[in-house]
């Protein structure tokens, strides 16, 4: 170490060793793609953790500038590629704000459908993913082959399975197949047993719990400060969820929809279902905590399927009429925000009155959330890196854009 | 609070550093000089009726049209806008804040505008600004660690800006 | 006494006896080369199986036709034939060597392992130790790898097997005390012998203690192999894949032969040591002794006669000694079962659980297995001491030895030893069903059991 100490007689107390400088991705098996945090370790203790990003930047705002709402529609869901569905209704809602496009009541129970079916499918690869970072392998598989189901709806109603483009400015791009409810709705009678598997293969597991409960501990204040958003904020205890609380445009959708927000308050969980216990060594904020979140959004959002299903089938009107490919679009701004399974993912739309928006910006919720890494950090052991950024969920292309 | 409130009320507290307002924009919105835009958030974040404690997005919009044939039917002059978008997750209510700045620092081209860095108010705004400064090219003075964060470190120009030509090579990769 | 393959050697075709335990030696070596590349082969198509099952998948399905069992062949072609890279930073010699450590260590192990009854390739007196000793050298691969590759996740990986592994040799060691005192000897034969008839006659059963001894024991040695909950040398989430990162071709699989050798020995110290060794649960062969004896054994006798006419110096004993060979050869079954249970239940551990940070694994060790291996000890010894009731006394079937517990099992067995040294000039085979068919010196360098015993402490 190249420290020059003061005082020679305090050397022989001086027993650290040598500081590291280790890079950690951007080839990395628990970075979520391409991210790269630089470590300054000591020994086994990290003392610095900075994250570089910017590897799977793809210009996309810079695009935006050059095509129309629609033709950006593929833009969006290539950002968070595991929410692909949630990502096209936040553009296609902001650009609707901009035109002041009113949706029928069945399009919008066709879109909270989809987009729950959506927020299932990226928490079930969130949870696989954080398994894996903790190092057990199986439970990414079990949550793989559940999504794959949801894939195959999802392939069934649009034809994509990874980059739908399916949600559009005006409604949908087609209606859903016919029997496509039913099969939703088996998958969905099938699917809420195997969440207990999750839950004793992680939740409850007393290793998982060991390496999760007490790390990377955010207070609610350090949550907002940051702009951390979805179970990530939620975690750390902020009843904060935009299907409630958001703009009128989006919280209309959730209208009449019984949920409840999934937040620890008054030191529990909403007990509308049989939830496994919160274990003694867990601390409201951290990892274990914004883990659970996303475990109980699954539950959460399977009621508000089932219930969109039953409003879907019965409601008036078209699934929508998406706007023009080249339609002008009004002098003005729009910026909306909707609830992704990420966090609060904002689109904002600056148009001075062309077809193509004169700027297009995207508020990304894991790029917030991955601000707050280094401050979590600081202190923790090498092997509490993963478990930490994993438990924010991050997803690169929608940090890089 | 009704948005004409807000504007007096905020007028009434700083002044001139309010500049002006548009109530009739989808996302009404309120325009702060440079030299206000850390007291003003900072009281938005503290006002207890307002509580405006998350920044939700900082975005920097470039004004400019190079056909000058065009840009005289534009109706507004080149400039810089920065834009914070910030909601209270206590009130549940949002607020738009504009801060107008030119597009070059004192009319020297390449010289990037300046702006105080409001990262000692939101920890957030860290990360945002220095994503504004990469790709749009606006100087937060005062930010602790503003360095490109999504181009790499020895990209040339801010890819945001309407004037903004690709490079025609980067490190024997071809540009254009 | 049986004879050794180098006896027979010497014996049958008369090579000199330099030349004929030279053979002998090449002979047990390719055995356990076999044992050790195969089991290897065996072991990571079970593990992809196994995972895959657990997983909810298939596996491989195709190479080799049914259930894919050549695929761990087709990868092993594949990794022959990829290159062999090392790093610019790397320590050339050491980056080259790491692997053959791990790996001759260890099958160098395996030369004390018993796998039936005297079915050694070497038999050792302190075979217990002896593994134990090799078994530590193994440290030295990923140490090495991790420190010569000139890349810090190595280093990591290098840094955390070293504190590792070094620590659990000390519960490790404590665990593996308890049986040898039971026994009072460190021979693997002779501790596997004890445990003969029922199997409430396995140490596992001996008493409380033993039977938390024996889950110890399995903790530590799969935290002692690397495997998981317990794989921080290779985290891959952590560590990219921690010492072996800058491995590849047949140099990386090198690490898995050991690893997979190494899995499969703990697992057969632990079946010897604690649960039975090569004895079934249920001793049927004892039970159907009269039937070996006036039935099978003519019958093998006659197949021995025939024999001896090309082998003209058997003895006429030896025919007796030829059904002892095949009771070995079910024996050698089921001990190569007991261990593949052993690290069947190793590969289910691994695909379950996560992984533990590297202080808790060092808690695990310091804070809950050192103390409870040392209390258990400390128990196991006063049970002995007080001679209390052990499993071996329950009389479901009286043909066990232990009539008294596992004391009087012990003292039994050497006054059979001593009186079977006494007449050994005269019967140079033990009977099928003595627990001690061939146990005792067999070559030339070994003591024989009776005077390892004075040496001990003399306890008689």
């Amino acid at each position: 170490m190249a420290t020059q100490l003061d005082d020679p007689r305090i050397i022989e107390f001086d027993v650290r060793t040598d500081e590291m400088l280790v890079n950690m991705g951007p080839q990395h098996p628990s970075t979520h793609g391409v991210l790269r945090l630089v470590l300054r370790t000591d020994g086994e203790i990290v003392s610095e953790v900075e994250p570089h990003i910017g590897y799977l930047h793809r210009c996309a705002e810079k695009i935006g500038e050059n095509l129309t709402p629609r033709q950006w529609i593929p833009y969006t869901d290539r950002m968070d590629y595991l929410a692909g569905m949630n990502m096209n209704l936040g553009w296609a809602l902001a650009v609707e704000k901009l035109v002041d496009h009113e949706l029928s009541e069945k399009a919008k129970h066709l879109r909270v459908i989809l987009a729950e079916m959506g927020r299932i499918a990226s928490h079930l690869v969130g949870m696989g993913a954080y398994g894996l970072d903790l190092g057990t392998f199986s439970p990414f598989l079990y949550a793989f082959r559940e999504r794959e189901k949801i894939l195959d709806l999802f392939e069934e109603a649009c034809g994509a399975r990874l980059t739908y483009s399916y949600l559009t400015p005006g409604g949908a791009t087609a209606d859903l197949p016919n029997g496509w409810l039913q099969k939703c709705e088996a998958f969905l009678e099938q699917f809420e047993p195997i969440i207990q598997e999750y839950h004793a293969l992680l939740t409850t597991n007393a290793i998982f719990v060991k390496r999760t409960a007490s790390i990377g501990v955010m207070s609610p204040e350090m949550a907002v400060d940051f702009g951390c958003t979805g179970p990530v904020l939620r975690g750390s205890g902020v009843d904060y969820d935009l299907r409630r609380d958001g703009e009128e445009r989006y919280t209309e959708m959730y209208d009449g929809y019984a949920f409840e927000v999934i937040v620890q308050k008054d030191g529990h969980y909403p007990r509308d279902h049989d939830y496994p216990a919160v274990p003694k060594e867990a601390v409201l904020g951290d990892c274990w905590h914004r883990f659970y979140v996303r475990m109980l959004e699954v539950v959460q959002a399977i009621d508000i399927v089932r219930q969109a299903i039953d409003r879907y089938s019965t409601a008036s009107g078209d699934y929508g009429v998406p706007i023009k490919l080249t339609q002008k679009l009004p002098k003005g701004e729009a910026y909306l925000e909707t609830e992704s399974p990420r966090g609060q993912m904002g689109f904002y739309l600056i148009s001075h009155g062309d077809s193509i928006p004169w700027r297009v910006r995207a508020r990304s919720s894991s790029f917030c959330n991955l601000s707050v890494t280094s401050d979590l950090c600081r202190g923790c052991l090498i092997a509490d890196v993963p478990a930490i950024v994993g438990s924010l969920d991050l997803v690169m292309g929608e940090i890089d854009r | 609070m009704s948005g004409s409130n807000l504007v007096e009320r905020l007028s009434q507290q700083f002044g001139e550093k309010i500049t002006g307002s548009n109530l009739e924009a989808i996302d009404p919105w309120i325009e702060v000089t440079p030299q206000g835009i850390v007291e003003v958030t900072r009281y938005l974040r503290d006002d207890p009726d307002l509580q405006l404690n998350l920044l939700n997005c900082i975005t920097g919009v470039d004004y400019f049209i190079a056909d000058e044939k065009k840009a005289k039917k534009a109706g507004w002059d080149p400039h810089t806008e920065v834009v914070y978008h910030l909601s209270s997750t206590k009130n549940k209510h949002t607020l738009v804040l504009k801060v107008m700045l030119p597009r070059w620092k004192d009319g020297v081209e390449g010289e990037l505008p300046e702006v105080p860095s409001i990262a000692g108010v939101f920890s957030t705004a860290n990360w945002h600004e220095r994503e504004v400064f990469d790709l749009s090219g606006v100087m937060f003075t005062g930010h602790p660690d503003l360095r490109r964060i999504l181009c790499p470190e020895d990209w040339i120009g801010h890819p945001l800006r309407k004037d903004y030509e690709m490079p025609l090579e980067y490190h024997g990769i071809r540009g254009r | 006494m049986s004879p050794t393959v180098a006896d027979f050697f010497h014996n049958s075709f008369r090579l000199p006896e330099s030349l004929a335990y030279l053979t002998a030696a090449v002979i047990h070596c390719v055995l356990i080369i076999l044992v050790v590349a195969v089991g290897a082969l065996l072991f990571i198509w079970l593990e992809r199986k196994v995972s895959g099952r657990i997983q909810d998948r298939l596996g491989p399905t195709r190479v080799g036709g049914a259930f894919g069992w050549l695929q761990t062949l087709a990868d092993g072609i594949k990794l022959i034939a990829k290159e062999d890279i090392t790093p610019k930073d790397a320590d050339w010699l050491l980056f080259k060597l790491a692997p053959y450590i791990g790996f001759a260590a260890s099958y160098c192990a395996y030369i004390a392992l018993p796998f039936a009854d005297g079915w050694a390739a070497r038999h050792m007196n302190t075979a217990v130790f002896f593994i134990l000793a090799v078994l530590g050298i193994e440290v030295f691969s990923p140490i090495l790898a991790g420190y010569a590759s000139g890349s810090k996740w190595s280093l990591f990986g290098a840094i955390r097997e070293a504190a590792q592994v070094v620590s659990y040799e000390v519960p490790l060691g404590m665990c593996v005390v308890v049986p040898v005192f039971l026994c009072g000897t460190m021979n693997l034969v002779t501790i596997g012998n004890m445990q003969a008839g029922l199997f409430t006659n396995w140490l596992v059963f001996n008493d409380p203690f033993t039977f938390v001894i024996a889950v110890v024991y399995f903790t530590c040695a799969t935290a002692s192999v690397n495997r998981a909950p317990f794989d921080l040398a290779e985290a891959e989430s952590e560590l990219v894949a921690g010492f072996h990162t800058e491995y590849s071709g047949l140099r990386w699989s090198f690490f898995f032969m050991a690893e997979y050798g190494s899995m499969f020995l703990v697992s057969g110290l632990a079946a010897i040591l604690f649960f039975g060794g090569w004895h079934g649960p249920i001793p049927i062969g004892e039970i159907l002794g009269d039937f070996l004896a006036y039935v099978v054994t003519p019958l093998v006798g006659i197949v021995a006669w025939l024999l001896s006419f090309v082998f003209k110096n058997v003895h006429t004993a030896d025919h007796v000694a030829v059904a002892g060979h095949i009771a070995n050869s079910l024996g050698c079954l089921n001990f190569l079962l007991k261990g593949l249970i052993g690290v069947t239940v190793m590969m289910w551990v691994r695909w379950t659980l996560p992984r533990l940070r590297i202080d808790q694994v060092m808690t695990t060790c310091l804070k809950y297995c050192v103390p409870i291996a040392a209390i258990c000890f400390l128990g196991a010894l006063g049970w002995r001491v007080a001679d209390w009731t052990t499993g071996a006394d329950i009389p479901l079937v009286g043909i066990h030895y232990g009539k008294g517990g596992r004391g009087m099992v012990r003292e039994s067995w050497v006054e059979q030893t001593q009186s079977a040294k006494v007449a050994e000039n005269d019967v140079p085979d033990a009977p099928i069903t003595d627990p001690n068919a061939s146990d005792g010196p067999t070559g030339s360098v070994e003591q024989s059991p009776d005077e390892l015993l004075t040496m001990k402490g003399g306890d008689q």
